[in-house]
């Protein structure tokens, strides 16, 4: 990362700069989570190239994993279509966070569709770019950096194979970190219990009726319990309280863009 | 080979109608009124879930009693609910889980 100061370049540079610094989370766990996958595939038997070229054309981390067992047990290509669909459903809903700023993001937009990984959508709805900032171009240099990330961790992890003797274990939980960070960051904005309630049923429920879809049926349950609950929620004149809410999170996101 | 590359290709596209679907269905008319409430709660909802399905395959019942995790995790929180620098809670709790889980 290279920062230069001439005028033509400092836009560009202070905006890769800024995605840079909210994307290092990402970074950590995509890197390790990466090697492993890339490591996973060379065991399976696999090719080297498939770990990197999956990054590149599916970029999806559980799918990809999921993508090793199938293609070891020789899979049709209907049923791996069908698997996919279920396993990464609960990216349907991700979209409606974001329709409003994609909507404004002209030949970026189908390329941060493309990237809107668990990870993403979570730097992208809560983190407010800087100000003086090109949102769009904030958004793209997140979503490339953190492709990049995977992208190398897939490589270096099938290529290096099991050479690879450092010993990472553990590393990984940087992505629970993030996610507690991110989960944090929502409980400061919405103050309100009832997401997290709707979240925790949908929780425990779907680890009784299918520990295997555990992502989607949550998502189903808990989206369906919010919708439930909306009244409750917005209270007083409809989309008033919620409005606010949904400023407060910017201009909270924003100071702590400044402070750190 | 081709298989190989089948594969991934079918995954691929899958993977992004998954995603693009929000945008091609609401691209012509407005959302409903409830999707505009959706999209201001989900994200809540999902962290929730999300952080909950890292904790979920935890044997809390044999030892280390998933301890290592909920010892780094509510280090993460705290941290980040005192001094909201993302660096610093997601590496001072990564940094805690790996030594911890080499001393159990």
């Amino acid at each position: 990362m290279r920062i230069k100061k001439s005028s033509s370049q400092s836009g560009r540079s202070s905006i890769l700069h800024a995605a840079f610094k909210a994307s290092i989370p990402v970074l950590l766990g995509y890197i390790t989570l990466g090697i492993a996958f890339g490591l996973t595939l060379v065991a399976a038997g696999l090719p080297w190239w498939l770990a990197p070229f999956m990054a590149l054309v599916i970029y999806a981390g559980a799918a990809q994993f999921m993508a090793v067992g199938l293609i070891q047990s020789g899979a049709g290509l209907l049923e791996i279509a069908l698997l996919t669909l279920i396993m990464n459903a609960r990216h349907m809903v991700y979209g409606l966070s974001l329709l409003e700023p994609f909507s404004k993001a002209g030949r970026w937009k189908p390329y941060l569709i493309f990237g809107l990984t668990d990870e993403t959508y979570g730097l992208l709805t809560t983190i407010e770019p800087p100000p003086d900032l090109d949102k769009t171009k904030f958004y793209a240099a997140i979503t490339v950096l953190n492709q990049v990330y995977w992208f190398v961790g897939c490589m270096v992890g099938s290529l290096v194979g099991s050479a690879f003797l450092f010993n990472t274990t553990g590393l990984d939980f940087a992505l629970t970190a993030l996610f507690i960070v991110l989960l944090v960051d929502q409980v400061r904005a919405v103050k309100k219990p009832e997401p997290y309630l709707a979240a925790l049923l949908g929780c425990v429920l779907a680890l009784f009726i299918s520990p295997k879809n555990f992502l989607l049926v949550a998502l189903v349950i808990s989206t369906g319990a919010l919708a439930l609950l909306r009244e409750r929620i917005e209270g007083g004149p409809r989309g008033t309280v919620s409005q606010g809410v949904s400023d407060k999170t910017k201009q909270d996101s924003v100071e702590k863009g400044d402070r750190s | 080979m081709t298989y190989f590359v089948l594969v991934c290709l079918v995954m691929g596209l899958v993977t992004y109608f998954t995603r693009a679907l929000p945008f091609l269905f609401f691209s012509v008319r407005k959302p409903p009124e409830l999707m505009d409430f959706l999209q201001k709660y989900l994200p809540a909802v999902v962290m929730a879930i999300l952080v909950f399905s890292m904790y979920k395959d935890i044997d809390f019942s044999a030892a280390p009693y998933g301890i290592p995790a909920l010892v780094a995790g509510a280090i993460t929180a705290l941290l980040h609910l005192w001094k909201r620098n993302v660096l610093l809670s997601i590496g001072a709790g990564t940094a805690v889980y790996m030594i911890f889980i080499r001393m159990i």
